[in-house]
């Protein structure tokens, strides 16, 4: 009898979040900028992700490399006749199709490393606030003195006694960002735990874990998203920076830094394109990441808009 | 006041240890040194004099005291690569980089709070939203990328200002500082300038954000009401209000200039502390390492605790309620 | 005009204040005529006030009344041109000694403000400067309009901080706000507000945020010091009783318009508009021990749900379907200093004029 009474409320309360994410999604779209980030960033992700379809060589397949069109400024054409738009590194290696390849590892690098510790960060965040006692003032000790140590040092420091990988970069990176989200978390959480309608789902007889699946995380998803946006554009931003100081990814993947890396010697030379132009590409990854968090954060936030 | 200052640092010391036994524990976890420093060609017994040499046959624990009771006398190794003490290695190098990173804390504020106190006056205005426009483009440019378009637009193209390194000091008052020579500035402008985006991107937010909220309070309201000068108001009455939370987030980021310092210095060869962090980790020079770490969060320590300071001397609810003079 | 002190705790209506007023009308030293603001908001711009007018006397003491959303506080920032967006000056006019201050360019106008025309505003604990000290802000409201050395200014700020009852105002000048109680702190910003014997002084909900007790004493302290530099007053109250015993004259407003004006005493004793009459008789000490406490049915109306007409018609017992026009202002009385916005007053107004 109890759930009969209790199924129309609850599909009104679906509905209206409905009704609310798209009104939402709708107030996001109103601002040209978001818009144009938003597009930006999906039309990156496709060509990074098929990243084969739109390059014309994969360029660290040795044997589709020759030495010969090394070094060439962009439009210069190769031996074979191909016109180099971005032109090519000592190698001979085509920068554009270098860059695409860069950017799938970059991409990946930077959305696998928030994903964990975005996971990890909101497990401790809810155990922290739901546990209490000096497990919490623990972690929150530990998340202070983590915070407050320069991420960049402690990646540096860390990658330092990992050794050079993708998956070294990504855990290196996960260790450096779950506090934000073990932060963000346990403050939703804490206000969530109060409010009224988890007193009502106590009093239903619901288990913490479904009160905390399926009622307090939903809730604590804005500060969430906002915070994993930006962290994704910082973690990318990062990754990039670790390789240049030769602490990141190791030389057969080479991502977005690492080409830039790569051109730091000729740059000053004159030959400026090995390291313009991935940085280019990686500087419009980041800032339209960045503007869709910023607009994420006025449509979540109302508050914190004005 | 004193109590205040004595609390502060027993926190301080709490914190030096425990980063130093996770510095140790890092570092150790990092590869062999003796296979870098031994030539290619050496025999096991030369491998195992080289290990003997510097202590690294000892139990874990072993080293770890040695550590602690020769780091309480400021004894931190010696660096495997140069044979000197590492401590002197980083210290040598820790003026370059301290002016680099005061230098760009300087252009931060001048910079930074003044287009983020114009962007609050006027935040519907197309200079305010252009401003914060920009910062959002400061945050998203990697700071080692910007360095290099520095160097190439600023060293090569328009041959402006020179490449990297470090420019002769100059004396001014006894003390000796590149900040105090012509060279010296010319070579210090671009790494400076490199360093202190990111700052100038996050002070235009804190400023912004601090300016709107005291503009809206009854005390700036009043003023108007006395007659005084929007010059007054906004230099004076805002200005001195806004401080606080700009010497707050510039007392956090100080240490992060530092820190940073890291990827300008190898952007630029230029010769601080950071570069010699970048040098001795691919070296596996763990002393100087270690070394490095220690002097960055005593730095770090240091810093915090002066930002406290500052903040009490600008905020004069703070420095009564320190037990200072009372009324 | 004579200088009884006055009491605030005193019940209200009461005869004694009329020997407060001076009938023959002195020249106006604040003309204000059809003064409105609007504010912008999503649903459109919002009218917070609405065609405000009304005269000051030189020295003359008028209260503004009105629950909190009438507008009153807006009125008195409008006068001092301190509205700032998202509100707008709609139209009017202020005339401060002859001198039209709307349309003003900015730089005249700042020269007027704290001179000329000077504001206490509600909340003392945040009308100064937290970070600054007190001697700061006193000489710099003192220099921004006369070329004073600093110590010239100083012995000023002495002498002003002596006279509003600060003891020993030469230490407690280096002081910071903080330092100050709520009552202290407000005789300091009455204290600037008068450092240039300004023509009008403007008193947002001056003494509201204080204890009944300082209440009083800074009540009868500003009144003297204003009488003495001949300052005249606009006290903008939601408390009747606060003005009973201060004002020469009471304007009442509703919902942005002056409902209606008129001598304390008669306003007082023989209230015109439902509302004045409603607002009387919700003074719990007028009330008869034992019956129920008299209340006006309904609450404020939000401006954004504001009906054409008279606003106070929704909660009105006399309201007709003539209400649903915005009534007129009638003036009657000798020299027609009574006025009213009403099609149904209480009392017989007599021939309208």
């Amino acid at each position: 009898m109890s759930t009969v009474d209790q199924l129309p409320t609850e599909t009104a309360g679906v509905e209206e979040g409905e009704s609310m994410l798209r009104r939402q999604v709708r107030e996001y779209f109103r601002s040209p900028l978001a818009t144009a980030a938003t597009i930006t960033v999906a039309t990156l992700i496709l060509m990074a992700f098929f990243a084969p379809l739109f390059v014309p060589q994969n360029p660290y397949d040795l044997s589709q490399l020759d030495i010969m069109d090394g070094l060439l400024p962009p439009g210069e054409s190769t031996y074979s006749g191909r016109v180099l738009w971005l032109g090519s590194d000592e190698q001979g290696r085509d920068i554009y199709s270098a860059i695409l390849f860069g950017l799938r590892t970059s991409l990946t690098v930077g959305f696998l490393a928030t994903a964990i510790a975005c996971m990890l960060g909101t497990i401790i965040g809810v155990i922290s606030a739901y546990v209490g006692g000096w497990v919490d003032s623990f972690v929150m000790r530990v998340v202070d003195l983590q915070l407050s140590l320069p991420s960049i040092l402690v990646a540096l420091v860390l990658l330092a006694a990992f050794g050079r990988g993708i998956d070294k970069v990504i855990a290196a990176l996960v260790i450096v960002q779950w506090a934000y989200y073990a932060r963000t978390v346990r403050a939703a959480a804490l206000v969530e735990r109060g409010a009224e309608y988890v007193e009502a789902a106590r009093c239903l007889m619901l288990s913490n874990t479904q009160i905390v699946f399926r009622h307090v995380l939903p809730n604590c998803m804005p500060p969430i998203i906002v915070v994993a946006t930006a962290q994704i554009a910082h973690a990318i931003a990062l990754e990039a920076t670790l390789s240049f100081l030769g602490a990141g990814v190791p030389v057969t993947q080479p991502s977005l830094g690492m080409l830039i890396a790569s051109g730091y010697n000729y740059l000053l030379s004159g030959q400026y394109w090995i390291s313009t132009y991935p940085g280019v590409v990686l500087v419009i990854t980041v800032g339209a990441i960045n503007l869709m968090g910023d607009r994420l954060r006025d449509v979540l936030n109302p508050r914190l808009a004005n | 006041m004193h109590a205040y200052v004595i609390r502060r640092l027993g926190q301080s010391v709490f914190v030096l240890i425990a980063i130093a036994l996770l510095v140790f524990v890092a570092i150790y976890a990092i590869g062999d040194p003796v296979s870098t420093l031994a030539p290619q060609d050496a025999t096991t017994a030369e491998l195992e004099g080289v290990r003997q040499r510097l202590g690294l046959d000892r139990p874990i624990y072993v080293q770890f005291f040695l550590f602690l009771s020769n780091a309480a006398q400021g004894d931190l190794g010696r660096s495997f690569v140069y044979g000197e003490p590492a401590l002197k290695l980083v210290l040598e190098r820790f003026p370059a980089t301290l002016e680099l990173a005061l230098l760009a804390a300087f252009l931060a504020v001048t910079i930074g709070v003044p287009l983020g106190v114009y962007a609050g006056l006027r935040p519907d205005s197309l200079g305010g939203r252009g401003i914060m426009v920009g910062s959002i483009f400061g945050f998203s440019l990697p700071s080692f990328w910007q360095g290099l378009m520095l160097i190439l637009i600023f060293a090569i193209v328009l041959r402006w200002v020179p490449a990297g390194g470090r420019g002769d000091p100059g004396m001014l008052l006894g003390l000796q500082s590149a900040l105090f020579s012509l060279d010296g500035l010319r070579h210090l402008l671009l790494p400076a300038v490199n360093l202190s985006l990111f700052k100038v991107a996050l002070l235009i937010r804190v400023a912004r954000a601090a300016t709107r909220e005291v503009a809206l309070q009854d005390y700036i309201v009043f003023a108007r009401a006395k007659g005084l000068s929007r010059t007054r108001i906004v230099w004076v009455h805002i200005l001195k209000n806004i401080m606080i939370p700009v010497i707050t987030v510039l007392g956090l980021e100080l240490g992060s200039l530092i820190a940073f310092a890291i990827v300008t210095e190898t952007v630029f060869a230029y010769p601080g502390m950071g570069k010699l962090l970048i040098d001795s980790i691919s070296q596996l020079d763990r002393p100087v390492i270690v070394a490095y770490l220690m002097v960055t969060v005593v730095v770090f320590v240091l810093i915090n605790l002066l930002a406290d300071l500052a903040y009490a001397a600008i905020d004069p609810r703070v420095r009564l309620a320190g037990g200072g003079k009372s009324a | 005009m004579t200088t009884s002190a006055p009491s605030v705790a005193r019940v209200l209506p009461s005869q004694e204040t009329s020997s407060h007023h001076t009938a023959p009308l002195r020249n106006a030293v604040l003309k204000v005529r059809d003064l409105s603001v609007a504010f912008a908001s999503r649903g459109g711009a919002l009218t917070a006030v609405d065609g405000v007018s009304f005269n000051l006397a030189a020295g003359e003491v008028m209260g503004i009344v009105g629950e909190s959303g009438s507008g009153k506080s807006v009125t008195g920032l409008a006068l001092m041109g301190l509205i700032g967006w998202p509100g707008r000056l709609t139209g009017g006019s202020v005339m401060l000694e002859g001198e039209e201050l709307i349309g003003m360019p900015e730089s005249e106008l700042r020269r007027i403000r704290g001179r000329r025309m000077a504001m206490i505003l509600q909340d003392p604990t945040s009308t100064l400067n937290p970070v600054l000290r007190i001697d700061t802000q006193m000489i710099e409201a003192i220099r921004a309009h006369d070329t004073v050395s600093e110590r010239a200014a100083r012995e000023r700020v002495c002498e002003m901080l002596s006279r509003v009852g600060i003891p020993s105002p030469r230490e407690r000048m280096l002081n910071y706000p903080h330092q100050f109680s709520g009552g202290m702190r407000q005789r300091i910003a009455i204290a600037i507000a008068l450092l240039h014997r300004p023509a009008v002084l403007i008193a947002d909900e001056a003494t509201t945020a204080l204890d009944v007790s300082i209440q009083a004493q800074i009540l009868a302290e500003v009144q003297s010091l204003a009488e003495e530099a001949g300052t005249a007053m606009i006290w903008i109250t939601h408390d009747l009783s606060v003005v009973a015993g201060l004002a020469d004259r009471i304007a009442v407003m509703y919902a942005g318009r002056l409902v209606e004006t008129g001598r304390v005493d008669q306003l007082l004793e023989a209230p015109a508009h439902p509302y004045t009459a409603g607002l009387i008789a919700c003074v719990p000490s007028h009330n008869i021990p034992g019956t129920e406490v008299a209340q006006i049915p309904g609450s404020t109306p939000s401006l954004a749900r504001l009906k054409a007409g008279c606003a106070f018609a929704p909660r009105c017992r006399r309201s007709t379907a003539v209400c649903g026009q915005v009534p007129p202002l009638v003036s009657w009385g000798e020299a027609s200093e009574r006025s009213i916005r009403c099609f149904h007053p209480v009392i017989d107004i007599g021939a309208r004029s």
